[in-house]
């Protein structure tokens, strides 16, 4: 009788180990290079490093971590509503807070304000 | 042992397994509430530095390489624990722990730094949200080297029995994991705080 394939835990081999940390290291590499050298700034240097952070997340989770939706989709389910969670408790705390910032602000900010909401004095 | 106790061996062990992973995920939250907190307040300075002003980001590379490197190793410790070669696995659970400790040692030397620039946790928000993120994920580095050396201790004494294996298992989960918790800090926390 065999086990039928999905109750036996996931692994990887030297190929697929190799291939994810050398991706890694290129890519945590390219994401300091991106700092260090100041090619781009502002705006598109965040755009860059998340997508770097992100391209990573997925490396890892695949060669190290074996997330895959063959040795166990509950797996993957639950990742997928951590990751809902995180989006939640993440982008709703900074959502919020800086509402709270902007309407709060000391009167430093309050130029900005002013040229922001079109106020006139 | 029957089939049937082999079965359910198998079983118990993918539980196991899954269970650990759900433990991991919710830990997951634990560092998105703390990874919040740090992107709120990290304006929060207080007339102290910011983040460009005391982050060494050599140094965080360094560090950044050795728990890659390190996760690295602890993948092949798995490969070689699959297929039975006891002084393999506890070879490279050894590189394994030898590069935690050093990245562990970096980080605690960068703190330490801190403190002495009087620049500690009760400085302003930010240091607090810093301190609070980045030691937390210390402290999980340290567990998981203390529980490295007793699974290696576990591998000498008795071998790679099915529940040694297992909990190799999960203590590698528990180590990549942690490596890509990292990556979020390096991101987030260092390279984008050093602009």
């Amino acid at each position: 009788m065999s086990i039928p394939k999905h109750h036996l835990p996931a692994e990887g081999n030297l190929a697929s180990y190799t291939a994810g940390f050398l991706l890694s290291v290129i890519l945590s590499g390219a994401a300091y290079l991106a700092v260090e050298q100041g090619l781009v700034a502002g705006t598109q240097l965040i755009v860059m490093l998340v997508a770097f952070a992100i391209l990573q997340l997925m490396v890892q989770l695949v060669f190290f971590l074996h997330l895959d939706t063959v040795s166990s989709r509950w797996k993957l389910l639950v990742f997928l509503f951590m990751a809902m969670v995180v989006a939640i408790l993440v982008g709703g705390s900074i959502w919020i807070m800086n509402n709270l910032n902007y309407n709060m602000s000391p009167a430093a900010t309050n130029s900005f304000i002013i040229h922001d909401e079109g106020v006139t004095k | 042992m029957s089939e049937h106790t082999l079965l359910r061996q198998e079983h118990s062990d993918s539980t196991a397994v899954f269970g650990f992973w759900v433990y991991l995920m919710t830990d997951c939250v634990l560092f998105a509430a703390l990874f919040a907190v740090y992107a709120v307040l990290r304006t929060g300075t207080f007339g102290g530095p910011g983040g460009s002003e005391i982050f060494n980001l050599p140094n965080i590379l360094v560090e950044t390489f050795l728990l890659l490197t390190s996760s690295y190793t602890c993948g092949l410790a798995m490969l070689a624990a699959h297929k039975g070669r006891r002084n393999e696995v506890v070879a490279w659970f050894g590189a394994t722990f030898v590069l935690g400790f050093s990245f562990l040692a970096l980080e605690l030397s960068e703190f330490h730094q801190l403190l002495l620039d009087g620049n500690g946790p009760d400085r302003s928000a930010f240091l607090s949200s810093y301190f609070t993120l980045v030691g937390t994920h210390g402290l999980h580095i340290t567990i998981g080297l203390l529980w490295m050396l007793v699974l290696m201790s576990q591998v000498l004494k008795r071998g790679l029995k099915p529940m040694t294996l297992n909990r190799l298992a999960l203590l590698s989960l528990f180590w990549h994991f942690l490596d890509l918790i990292w990556i979020f800090i390096f991101t987030i926390v260092y390279l984008m705080g050093a602009k």
